[in-house]
């Protein structure tokens, strides 16, 4: 879409006015400054899917919608979790970020911050790894979606 | 190198540059200074109304009636929020309007400052589109854009909310002749592929119907949509928003369908078994309930210039995306260049079913009665005025009378908030029809209740001699909630009851107007004969009807179309 002041809140409005969900969303500008790419996961049956592509398609700054559950497609997302990490816990949840492929980024001598990437899925399984009482903080940013090999969007 | 201009020269200029002879607004502090560019100029005439309200339903009426966009000028703060009903009812009808909108200056936005709200968001989900322009650079350009967004596509309402030193600041003016926008690309042209297969299904059909809505009267697509309908023979019924269409006297019309649609159309809707659907979107008030919308199987067709339109409460079978008037025109090709004919056979059951269904005289109502009966005024008034008059009504049972007895021959003559159903529109709406009709006859069917919420604009009618015709259908009810009070909510009349009314003969004459109480049934054509006759007066007409009548037929709420209240 536009890279213009409100253009997000056309998008957040049309979901609220018309009732539909919006599970995750993230934006941001693209390598063109003018365009900013925005990926919105949202959930509801075939009709919804489609009544939401075109009331998006309607917005004036919208440049282009497309639903990348149609084909192939990578999503990825990044969650970034404080983790209480005190004596032999301490080498237990490097295991464990190890295991996921994340990494530790800020380390205190009670807490490890950990960065990890990947589906939503997988930053769910490494949250029901970790003992609830452990875990200080978490944020994540929602997926960002792109399709795979040749797939493009592109204005 | 050009002069430099102001933000508010260089606004009018562009309201010039796009032939704009008439805007409605009011002033206050944040577009003073665009009021004294208007001050300085005579191409753009200004039409002060009461109350910012009036002045978007006037503008609305304006482009209602004459296929132009329509402008209204307000200040910021509550110029705006007296605004929004009436951008929230063009955004609903889908009317071209262009609303320019003061604010606050750009370095005070967001401080609170005196009359600010923020325009750009209240206004959001109720605008085709609206600007905030921070930059003067950028003002024509964005103007420019304004009014192709509007008249373009499913047209709509754009709002361009500029700041005090915005229109203030000097930059070079230069208008540009044309604006493209990567992001906004409406379609014309219909899919052929998709017209083949829905000459092929109209072709084949044993009973077909034709439905149609504001998408006709909006695109100008009227006199093609006749006629196709007459090239096939076709059944026709048109929305509440689409009457005029088609000629309303024509034979094949069968009438408005929906909730208080003929029963004709409305059992032609429900038993046909190719539909075929243009410029309508399948309303709740005009389809009913999705879930009953049918008593046999059947294929639609749907062309619509809006894809969201299209699937949204009902499914169809043929999309056809694309503007009316192309899209009648391959058809048209198409029909012409084959050999293939309607089955007449068939068409001849299904008109002889039709007019079983309308030998049922769903319209009738006690001629003989002693008090006046709202829907003779209605009869009356269509043979007064040769069927030639722009009637534009405010919302309720006199909304519904009108459009079931005025018969629309012509498309654009029949003016009402169809969508956002507001009252308060019907008086402001005929000023604007009269400015962009000076030659018209300009009537304004109203109820007591809906007349007030706008009737401060008897002052501006005066000011500017519009020498409109208002035909209140007084009951001292808000008459629909009434009915639906009596049907659904065991009698309880539930501050329904219009209580301590003006004395509105005398209230029209301390406006300067005209005004005419009539009371019995047999006065009812001579007053309109005399009313009429004022040519130059407005003339406030306070019929005295039957507090009891009810609108037939009712299709109640979540029902189908088949599920008709009859008299």
């Amino acid at each position: 879409m536009e890279n213009e002041a409100g253009a997000l809140s056309r998008v957040a409005g049309l979901f609220s006015s018309r009732g539909y969900n919006i599970e995750s969303l993230t934006v941001a500008a693209t390598e063109d400054p003018t365009l900013s790419r925005m990926t919105l996961v949202t959930a509801g049956s075939d009709d919804v899917v489609e009544q939401i592509t075109k009331q998006l398609n309607k917005l004036i700054e919208v440049v282009k919608v497309v639903d990348l559950s149609d084909g192939d497609h990578i999503e990825r997302e990044l969650m970034l979790i404080k983790m209480r990490a005190v004596g032999k816990d301490r080498e237990e949840i490097k295991r464990m970020a190890d295991i996921f492929r994340g990494r530790i980024i800020d380390v205190t001598d009670k807490s490890y911050t950990i960065e990890l990437t990947g589906t939503g899925s997988k930053l769910d399984a490494f949250l029901e790894a970790m003992e609830r009482s452990a875990i200080l903080e978490t944020v994540r940013t929602g997926a960002s979606g792109i399709g795979r090999g040749e797939r493009i969007l592109k204005i | 190198m050009s002069t430099e201009l102001t933000g508010a020269e260089i606004t009018v200029r562009c309201l010039q540059k796009e032939g704009v002879d008439h805007i409605f607004g009011y002033p206050g502090g944040a577009v003073l200074y665009i009021y004294d560019e208007l001050f300085k100029q005579d191409k753009v005439k200004h039409v002060l109304v009461r109350h910012e309200q009036a002045a978007v339903h006037a503008a609305d009426g304006y482009a209602r009636s004459s296929n132009r966009v329509g402008v209204a000028l307000v200040t910021s703060g509550p110029g705006v929020t007296n605004a929004v009903t009436g951008i929230a009812t063009a955004y609903m009808d889908s009317i071209p309007l262009v609303i320019i909108s003061g604010q606050v200056p750009t370095h005070a936005i967001g401080l609170d400052a005196f009359q600010e709200v923020d325009t750009v968001g209240i206004t959001r989900p109720c605008v085709k589109h609206n600007f905030l322009v921070k930059d003067i650079t950028e003002l024509a350009t964005t103007i420019k854009k304004a009014f192709y967004i509007a008249s373009t596509g499913r047209p709509g309402p754009v709002l361009v909310d500029i700041p005090k030193d915005v229109s203030q600041q000097k930059t070079a003016f230069v208008y540009p002749e044309r604006v493209s926008m990567r992001s906004y690309n409406p379609v014309t042209k219909g899919h052929s592929g998709q017209i083949k297969k829905a000459v092929q299904l109209i072709l084949g059909a044993k009973r077909p119907m034709i439905y149609t809505g504001g998408g006709v009267i909006l695109s100008d697509a009227a006199a093609r949509l006749t006629d196709v309908v007459r090239m096939l023979g076709f059944p026709c019924t048109n929305t509440l928003m689409g009457l005029g269409g088609y000629p309303a006297t024509d034979k094949q019309f069968v009438g408005m369908l929906g909730m208080h649609g003929t029963y004709e159309a409305n059992m032609a809707m429900q038993h046909c078994d190719v539909l075929v659907a243009i410029g309508a979107r399948f309303d709740d008030r005009v389809i009913g309930n999705p879930k009953h919308f049918y008593n046999e199987d059947r294929k639609i067709i749907h062309i619509d210039i809006d894809p969201s339109s299209i699937s949204k409460r009902v499914k169809v079978d043929v999309p056809i995306v694309g503007s009316i008037p192309d899209v009648l025109d391959e058809l048209i090709k198409l029909l012409k260049a084959g050999k293939e004919q309607p089955d007449q056979a068939a068409l001849d059951a299904w008109w002889t079913q039709i007019d079983l269904w309308r030998a049922r005289d769903c319209l009738k109502y006690d001629r003989a009665s002693p008090i006046i009966k709202p829907q003779m005024v209605i009869e009356k008034l269509y043979e007064v005025t040769g069927g030639n008059a722009f009637i534009t009504s405010d919302v309720g049972q006199h909304q519904m009378w009108a459009a079931q007895f005025y018969k629309f021959d012509l498309p654009r003559r029949w003016i009402n908030s169809g969508g956002l159903g507001t009252m308060g529109f019907g008086l402001p709406a005929a000023m604007g029809v009269q400015f962009a009709n000076p030659e018209g006859t300009v009537a304004c069917v109203t109820g007591e209740a809906s007349i007030q919420m706008c009737i401060q604009e008897l002052s501006t009618c005066k000011q500017y001699n519009l020498p409109l015709k208002i035909v209140n259908l007084n009951n001292r009810y808000m008459g629909m909630v009434r009915q639906w009070q009596e049907f659904f909510h065991g009698n309880r009349y539930a501050e329904s009851y219009m209580d301590a009314l003006p004395n509105f003969v005398k209230l029209a004459e301390s406006y300067g107007h005209v005004g005419m109480k009539i009371e019995q049934p047999g006065d009812i054509e001579d007053a309109l004969k005399e009313a009429f006759k004022l040519k130059d007066r407005l003339v406030f007409m306070d019929f005295i009807t039957d507090q009891t009548e009810n609108v037939f037929p009712m299709v109640p709420g979540g029902k189908g179309l088949s599920e008709m209240i009859l008299v």
